[in-house]
């Protein structure tokens, strides 16, 4: 495999005449956890649903596995191998949690079915709990579980993550993340992750970039940005104090 | 609301406020009855009426609050359900009775039991198949409705498009039959599949150009469709004939064998005497036959990977896209099946009315089947027998109420009161089940033994 499986060159996306994105450079190779960071209104999610086509990028240019996509239609993006967990969760709440897990295998013929429903049970252990229950019905934390799973039953090459951890309790949080690592550790999976909780995405990530304004202003290997100055005042000491890590905890 | 529940003299205040705005707004609507008589308009005055009509809201409005401060009573006491997310709410646990659940499961098979035997029931208990002609006639006018309803309910209830103009497929089904057999002779059984594979043509024509609308845009060009559809039938008087409409329509025919006296006749083929009334029986179970097949289809289609997308579309269309679903097609492929079981229904109605005109397909049409849908609970098929059998077979039940002309005089008709009703029973929907009598929705795939993700469970997801 030779370049990035998914890149992006100069790409702006506006809501009318608001730039909501302006001219961004974004790499992510495969078997790496990339985050992306930055305050809320800064762009993030606008970048993750640009790369799906909608909103669709004015310029610049998006490219998976080589293959130039920036001006498919979402469904085609997705029938490529991306897949994600959108901003919200967005999982279906009047269906259960068997039916949303099958909704993300919906492209595949169900040869494999059983199989990677065993995978997501075994990865989120709390879901093979709920399988009957409807989705609305569960809490935040199980939602996102979910809408990960979901995600990953349509067996993706690069799973993008919209601030899984929002709302959720510091415990839920370490399981969701710890689930994040062990996927990208186990399976190679490639995970594009967008997060305002600056110190656990890069405490998470092989590499990190920052999102300001719709700019992206710094990026650079995760550890390092986890050390820098600006970074610190900005995104863990100001707002986002480090959660501590709680002792004893699977 | 008050917790606690209000003191009895406030509780007579408010009702008779009610009372007071009643008696207002029904003095001059009501009070007096106006006829064009010899000598002009003549007067006939209804005080009794406005009476009665009074009276009714003071204690409609009584009983309306005594329910509604004690279940904010209740509520007050019990805070944890009302805490949840408003999907949650949609099903509170401890709410869940077991009844109800059991009522959505076994509801359909009763129906459909009940619905089996009824001729045989209406014979027996009025003593002969012609006098169980009215009973049967209005089986078979529900079960149109409960046919339409089915096919709108793929539409509105499963996939979440709002379709106000569901009467002009309808309409295609009935005219395609109507011109197919009176033009080119062809027999019903040939023209019925034809009738609906136009109307699901029609549909996949609207629907191609306008499912890209959401809500409210969708709901309009529906509601024009069906408009545009009843003015060409109109206007186009060399094909349609025009507001007269088709006569003459060649009746059904028991798999190509008439129903009439003779030698060839239906009759004389399986032994019996003639008797007019084995059209009607045969109608019946036609209806009801196509009533069961737009039900067996949509339970099929529902454990399906397309019938699943249905309904995540109408849960969150956007997620859809992100997994990879085609919307467009998977809209498309309900708007089209929807119309063609109306088709189907169309065509059942043309054969049984024997002629045809636009009349028979105004708005009200479409409203009604909607309100059926609606009212049923938006994707339960029990919901939507139940509605159409309350919707259709209610103002029925008003003409038969003669005894009340002992009370409001002999000008009353109940049947003038039928819109009225309908608009009480929508209120009283709204306040006690917003989701629709049968609101409980099952699973498609439900968990076998334990829990565990057995190799069966699989297959039946993917059948
Ligand atoms: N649908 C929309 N229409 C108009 N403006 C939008 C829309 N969605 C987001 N924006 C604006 O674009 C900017 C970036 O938003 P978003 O991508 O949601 O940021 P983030 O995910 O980083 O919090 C914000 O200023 C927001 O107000
Ligand atoms: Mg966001």
């Amino acid at each position: 495999m030779s370049g990035p499986l998914l890149s992006l060159r100069g790409v702006s996306t506006y809501y009318g005449s608001v730039a909501a994105l302006r001219g961004v450079d974004l790499d992510v190779g495969e078997g790496e956890i990339v985050t992306l960071i930055g305050a809320n209104g800064a762009g993030k999610s606008t970048l993750m649903m640009t790369v799906f086509g909608a909103p669709r990028a004015r310029s610049g240019t998006i490219a998976f596995a080589g293959q130039d996509i920036t001006g498919l239609p979402t469904h085609r993006i997705a029938r490529l191998g991306l897949a994600q967990s959108p901003e919200g969760r967005r999982v279906f709440p009047r269906m259960s949690v068997l039916e949303n897990l099958q909704m993300g295998a919906a492209l595949h013929d169900g040869r494999h079915l059983a199989q990677d429903l065993e995978k997501v049970c075994t990865l989120f252990p709390r879901l093979k709990e709920r399988l009957g229950q409807r989705a609305g019905t569960m809490s935040g934390g199980e939602q996102q579980m979910l809408a990960i799973g979901r995600a990953l039953m349509s067996r993706p090459r690069l799973l993008m993550l919209d601030e899984p951890s929002l709302g959720l309790a510091p415990l839920v949080v370490k399981q969701i993340f710890a689930a994040i690592a062990a996927l990208n550790r186990e399976e190679g999976m490639t995970i594009f992750l967008v997060e305002q909780n600056a110190y656990h995405a890069l405490k998470l990530a092989h590499r990190g970039s920052v999102l300001v304004n719709g700019r992206i202003t710094l990026s650079g290997p995760a550890r390092a940005l986890l050390d820098d100055p600006s970074i610190k005042a900005a995104y863990l000491e100001g707002g986002h104090a480090p959660v501590e890590t709680v002792p004893g905890e699977a | 609301m008050a917790a606690a529940p209000a003191p009895p003299a406030a509780l007579l205040k408010d009702a008779g406020l009610f009372a007071l705005v009643a008696f207002g707004l029904s003095v001059p609507i009501v009070s007096y009855r106006t006829d064009l008589g010899a000598s002009g308009l003549e007067l006939t005055p209804r005080w009794g009426l406005v009476a009665s009509l009074c009276a009714a809201v003071f204690l409609l409005r009584i009983a309306q609050r005594l329910v509604l401060d004690r279940r904010a009573a209740r509520a007050a006491r019990t805070p944890a359900p009302h805490q949840a997310s408003e999907a949650a709410s949609a099903e509170p646990k401890a709410g869940r009775s077991l009844s109800q659940l059991g009522l959505s499961r076994l509801g359909l098979p009763l129906f459909v039991g009940f619905a089996l035997t009824l001729p045989l029931v209406a014979a027996l208990a009025t003593g002969g198949l012609s006098p169980a002609r009215y009973w049967i006639d209005l089986g078979i006018l529900i079960l149109t409705y409960v046919m339409l309803g089915w096919g709108l309910n793929i539409v509105v209830g499963l996939a979440g498009l709002l379709d106000l103009g569901y009467v002009a497929f309808y309409a295609v089904g009935a005219y395609s039959y109507a011109l197919l057999s009176t033009v080119f002779g062809l027999s019903f059984w040939i023209c019925l599949p034809l009738a609906g594979l136009f109307a699901g043509l029609w549909g996949v024509m609207l629907g191609f150009p306008v499912l890209r609308l959401r809500g409210d845009y969708l709901a309009i060009v529906t509601l024009a469709f069906g408009e545009i559809i009843r003015l060409v039938l109109i206007n186009w008087g060399e094909v349609t004939g025009g507001s007269a409409g088709i006569t003459s329509i060649p009746r059904a025919t028991f798999f190509g064998v008439p129903f009439k006296a003779g030698p060839d006749g239906f009759s004389a083929l399986v032994g019996l005497a003639f008797d007019p009334m084995h059209r009607i029986v045969f109608l019946y179970y036609l209806i009801l036959a196509l009533a069961l097949i737009t039900s067996l289809v949509t339970l099929r289609l529902r454990r399906l990977p397309i019938g699943r997308a249905w309904e995540a579309l109408r849960e969150d269309e956007i997620a859809c896209r992100a997994l990879g679903i085609d919307t467009t097609k998977t809209k498309l492929t309900a708007f089209a099946l929807g119309a063609m079981f109306g088709g189907f229904a169309g065509s059942f109605f043309a054969v049984r009315q024997g002629f045809v005109s636009p009349e028979s397909f105004n708005f009200l049409e479409s409203a009604i089947i909607l309100a059926i849908v609606v009212l049923g609970g938006m994707g339960s098929q029990f919901g939507v027998a139940v509605a159409a059998v309350a919707m259709v077979g209610g103002p029925e039940l008003l003409r038969n109420l003669g005894f009340l002309k002992s009370v409001f005089g002999e000008g009353f008709d109940p049947n003038e009161f039928r819109l009225l009703l309908f608009g009480l029973a929508m209120v009283a929907m709204m306040i006690w089940r917003p989701r629709g009598l049968i609101s409980d929705r099952i699973p498609t795939v439900a968990l076998g033994r334990r829990k565990a993700i057995g190799k069966d469970l699989v297959r039946e997801g993917h059948g």
